[in-house]
């Protein structure tokens, strides 16, 4: 990524237990610590070593099984918890060394968040819901419940406004719950496994509005799931956790061609490589016929024009320059599962 | 296993040898008043320079106790003068009312409207007639004195015990300091700090309230600590996230979110409030709980039965009142729009009411109090009543209870009182050692040995025999009962509705129909105790019964196991440390009741502490106060270890939690 780092930690840490042990392991000389120094002291890693840097306006997915830190993960990013070790940026500012009126101001107009089970206020309705980010950052009523309003209309749930939350289905909640974290227009955008709690076809309703939220909106965006194809659909960038760890940060298409560990195989191999894969990576050298078809399209949505063809079709980059040519044979390789 | 059990029948063996013989000097069984130590002069002399010298530089202890009276009594007088009294020009008998109490129309339309507001009509019909009742049955001034107490000890013990659970929420140090004291509260049995109370504020309504707020504000404490901790940790972050402050954070996030849980709080603060303030009454707060307790003590027994019942009366309207605004925190309803009247229909036909009563009232008198003449009085029907009872059946009740005194309580006293204190002081230890370890060990022998120190052995041995006795009826009525009411469910629906009814009585009321019957003595004293006391055995066994994991059930009834073996092999051993617990609960209610069974001749420690009130001696009350809180420690830590041993064997619980 070129572009320079909206959010970033360095060498990240979280280990639970003994506090004075904690001390002691990251007071050593040796650094990271391995595994094994962790259990002789009876600590547990939710986090181990975790550096990342998320671009400004990029979906990126934190991915994992539970246990696996991705929760703790994100809330050290959001500052909610204080890390045992390491470096967190947003903006190039060390989020550490604020102090708490710095933190508070940073929260009420730069970041956002969606929570699993909604974590709705039970006592307010849609319309106060949304606006308490706004006023409790000291806004006056009317103009808060204004922009209330339009963020409202803007997850589609106008008309909704002065009911309450347990009058709401658990895909409406959602609704409201990103409503309210997207009430203060904030730059950084953390949702925790935001659909993982609605019935699969709402999930998938849920995950299309969220695509056409962003492309409006283009937030940086940090995304939890457990769910590695609801990653895929979403994803610019997924980070694989296992046991505390990153175990691979990469594109969908990378982490299927390429996976860093068996354990990430295993998770991609299920993935309808069609869908992920795109026509560049099957690309031959040379020329084909034809308009050209982008080498970033994935193979499943070009793959009835090649098939069709007798003979290799043009590929062109972004710019629309030729590239390479794709024929039949590749495509078909790759739809057969090979 | 059975080596242990071998060893402690025998030890049980020695000690009934031992009482019953009776060998050795007489120093062993009454310990000697030579040896006695001052202990009461101490604490009495310590009281009275407190209170005479004590000086904090600026101000001194008295005139502390003065202000912080004074400003308890501003909110009591003016709830009273409004409610009963009337506001008043002038003092003693030149005194004029220039405005009349708030008439009883008004304040059945009140209790009618907030009855309506809270739930339906049928709540409002049910409070409505119960205020009806207290009015048409000559009570409406005593319950207007109780309610006015009520209406100021509540917002305080509600609004000190949130304060203290905010802060021990936010400070777990705090949390760790407060928690050993509010254990401490709730073993400690009320009458403990009745008499220094007296002594600090006087006798009157004020100390009567302190007293209340101090014994009803605990279990508020614990509430919103447990509600606040019991916030979904989502909606904390979320509060985080959205950037609230402190303050922010903990009166638009954390309380409306624990809302329904801190209402559950507030029931049980009116509850323990109005079973306090009867009780206070022994200390100045008037009211119905007066009238209780002088008919009692002049055996007036219609007299007392009214208003017995007119607290049961005024505590079920109250308690049903609290319980639907509890239930209404959760629902939340549009607001109308329009006219004032119209936004508040409710508030403004009271206001109209308040108003066309008061006016009228002033040339009618029967629309600002209700006439006297034409009160109706149940006095002498139940009068009536008793002595045809006594008149009729007079051998049957003494029979019954001549055969329990003689079978049952007489051979527990008798054994009680025969251990020599030394050997007592021994098996204490030991059985401290054996459910604690050496450290209970040490604190029973130190708790007990204070007792015996202070001369209060042999009270305390009939206070142990006493609640020991109650405790054994109340286990053996109460456990099979909540057992059928855990599994059964037609069965449990019953009970659970007189349970809680039962619960909702306050303390004082179960002892008048039993004095009616068995007149005073140690059996009225134990059937009294046993009403009081039952309640927790029942709920604690039938939630023990009932919550057994399901699959334990399902692999018993796999295994062919009939539904008695299910209950015997299954249900009963799992249930076992719930059933300790509800043990556990009995006693502390049994030994709360003592120094209101104190009222009908028994010789405990409840009758000293009772000494001590009516003298006004802070020594002894202390002291007295102090040896029923260690007995009732004693069996509490006893109790919960062994609980807590049978959990740790069933593997409910973690070795070291």
């Amino acid at each position: 990524m070129t572009k320079p780092a909206k959010l970033a930690c360095k060498a990240l840490w979280k280990v639970y237990g003994d506090s004075t042990a904690v001390g002691h392991v990251f007071g050593a000389e040796i650094f990271p610590p391995d595994s094994s120094v962790l259990d002789n002291f009876g600590l547990i890693g939710a986090v181990q070593h975790a550096s990342l840097d998320i671009a400004e306006g990029e979906i990126f997915v934190i991915m994992g099984l539970s246990g696996s830190g991705k929760s703790t993960l994100v809330r050290l990013l959001a500052g909610l918890i204080k890390p045992s070790f390491g470096e967190i940026f947003v903006d190039g500012q060390d989020l550490l060394k604020m102090s708490e009126k710095e933190l508070i101001e940073l929260r009420r107009h730069k970041m956002g968040m969606v929570f699993q089970h909604f974590a709705l206020l039970p006592h307010l309705s849609v319309l106060q819901n949304v606006a308490f980010p706004l006023i409790i950052q000291g806004m006056d009523k009317p103009s808060a419940q204004g922009r209330a309003a339009e963020v409202i209309k803007l997850v589609g749930l106008e008309g909704r406004e002065h009911y309450f939350p347990r009058e709401l289905s658990g895909g409406q909640q959602q609704r409201v719950g990103i409503a309210r974290s997207l009430a203060v227009e904030p730059e950084l955008w953390f949702l925790d496994e935001p659909f993982s709690a609605l019935d699969p076809l709402i999930r998938r309703e849920m995950q299309d509005e969220f695509l056409r939220l962003q492309a409006m909106l283009k937030k940086t965006i940090v995304f939890i799931t457990h769910d590695f194809d609801e990653a895929i659909r979403l994803a610019d960038r997924i980070a694989i956790m296992k046991d505390g760890c990153i175990v691979q940060v990469d594109t969908p298409e990378g982490l299927v061609l390429d996976p860093a560990t068996d354990y990430v195989r295993e998770f991609t191999r299920h993935i309808p490589r069609d869908k992920v894969v795109s026509i560049g990576a099957i690309m031959q050298q040379g020329d084909g016929a034809g308009d050209g078809i982008p080498a970033s399209a994935p193979i499943a949505e070009v793959a009835k024009q090649v098939v069709a063809s007798d003979v290799p079709l043009r590929v062109i980059d972004a710019a629309g320059a030729p590239v390479g040519k794709v024929d039949r044979e590749a495509v078909i390789a790759v739809l057969v599962g090979e | 296993m059975s080596a242990r059990l071998g060893i402690w029948l025998g030890l049980f063996g020695l000690t009934l040898g031992l009482s019953l013989t009776s060998l050795g000097p007489d120093w062993l069984r009454v310990y000697p008043d030579a040896w006695v130590l001052p202990l009461k002069d101490s604490i009495s002399g310590a009281m009275k320079w407190l209170v005479e010298q004590a000086n904090f530089g600026l101000f001194t202890f008295t005139q502390a106790t003065r202000g912080l009276a004074w400003l308890i009594e501003q909110p009591y007088n003016l709830v009273r003068n409004l409610l009963e009294s009337g506001f008043m020009d002038g003092v003693g008998r030149r005194a004029e009312q220039i405005v009349p109490p708030v008439s009883w129309l008004a304040v059945i339309a009140a209790v009618v409207a907030l009855g309506h507001y809270a739930k339906d009509w049928i709540l409002a019909l049910v409070v409505g007639l119960a205020f009806t009742y207290l009015a048409v049955f000559g009570q409406w001034e005593s319950a207007m004195v109780t309610l006015a107490s009520v209406l100021i000890a509540v917002p305080i013990g509600v609004g000190v015990g949130l304060w203290l659970g905010i802060l021990a929420y936010r400070h777990r140090s705090f949390e760790l300091i407060l928690k050993p004291v509010l254990d401490l509260m709730q073993t400690i049995p009320i009458f403990a700090y009745l008499v220094p109370i007296l002594f600090m504020f006087g006798f009157g309504p004020v100390s009567a309230l302190v007293a209340t707020v101090i014994y009803a504000m605990p279990p508020m404490v614990r509430i919103t600590i447990m509600a606040l901790h019991g916030v979904d940790p989502e909606v904390v972050d979320f509060g985080t996230m959205a950037g609230c402050n402190r303050r922010q954070m903990t009166w638009r996030i954390l309380i409306p979110a624990a809302q329904k849980h801190l209402m559950v709080g507030v029931n049980q603060v009116i509850m323990l409030s109005l079973n306090m303030v009867i009780i206070a009454s022994m200390i100045g707060a008037g009211g119905l709980g007066f009238d209780v307790l002088s008919a009692l003590r002049r055996l007036q027994i219609g007299k007392g039965f009214e208003a017995g019942i007119a607290i049961v009366v005024l505590a079920i309207a109250i308690d049903r009142l609290s319980q639907a605004f509890a239930e209404r925190a959760g629902r939340i309803t549009a607001k109308p729009t329009g006219p004032l009247w119209r936004r508040y229909p409710r508030s403004t036909l009271v206001l109209g009411v308040l108003v066309i009563t008061g006016l009228l009232g002033l040339v009618w008198p029967v629309f600002q109090t209700f006439p006297e003449r034409s009160a109706l009085t149940t006095g002498s029907f139940w009068n009536d009543g008793i002595k045809y009872l006594n008149i009729n059946f007079f051998d049957t009740f003494e029979a019954v209870k001549l055969f329990f005194l003689n079978f049952f309580m007489l051979p527990v006293k008798r054994f009680f009182l025969g251990i020599p204190w030394p050997w007592a002081l021994v098996m204490i230890t030991a059985l401290g050692w054996r459910f604690g370890g050496w450290r209970l060990a040490l604190m029973a022998l130190v708790m007990a040995a204070l007792i015996v120190v202070t001369g209060l052995w042999e009270k305390a041995m009939i206070t142990v025999y006493l609640c020991g006795a109650s405790v054994v009826i109340a286990s053996v009525i109460g456990i099979p009962v909540g057992v059928l009411a855990g599994v059964s469910a037609r069965a449990g629906s019953v009970i659970g509705v007189v349970i809680d009814t039962l619960q909702t009585l306050p303390s004082f009321v179960y002892l008048i129909p039993v004095v009616m019957l068995f007149r005073i003595g140690d059996f009225t004293a134990m059937v009294a105790i046993v009403a009081y006391a039952v309640v927790p055995a029942v709920r604690y066994a039938a939630h023990g019964v009932r919550h057994v994991s399901g699959n334990l059930i399902e692999a018993g009834v796999v295994c062919g196991c009939t539904r008695t073996q299910i209950l015997r092999h299954i249900r009963l051993p799992l249930a076992l440390p719930e059933i300790l617990l509800g043990l556990n609960q009995t006693i502390m209610l049994a030994l709360s009741m003592l120094v209101i069974t104190a009222l009908v001749g028994t010789r405990d420690l409840g009758q000293e502490v009772y000494i001590a009130l009516v003298k006004a001696d802070v020594g002894r009350g202390i002291v007295a106060g102090l040896a029923i809180a260690f007995i009732a420690i004693i069996a509490d830590r006893m109790i919960t270890a062994g609980a807590k041993a049978a959990r740790i064997r069933y593997g409910l619980e973690e070795t070291h939690g």
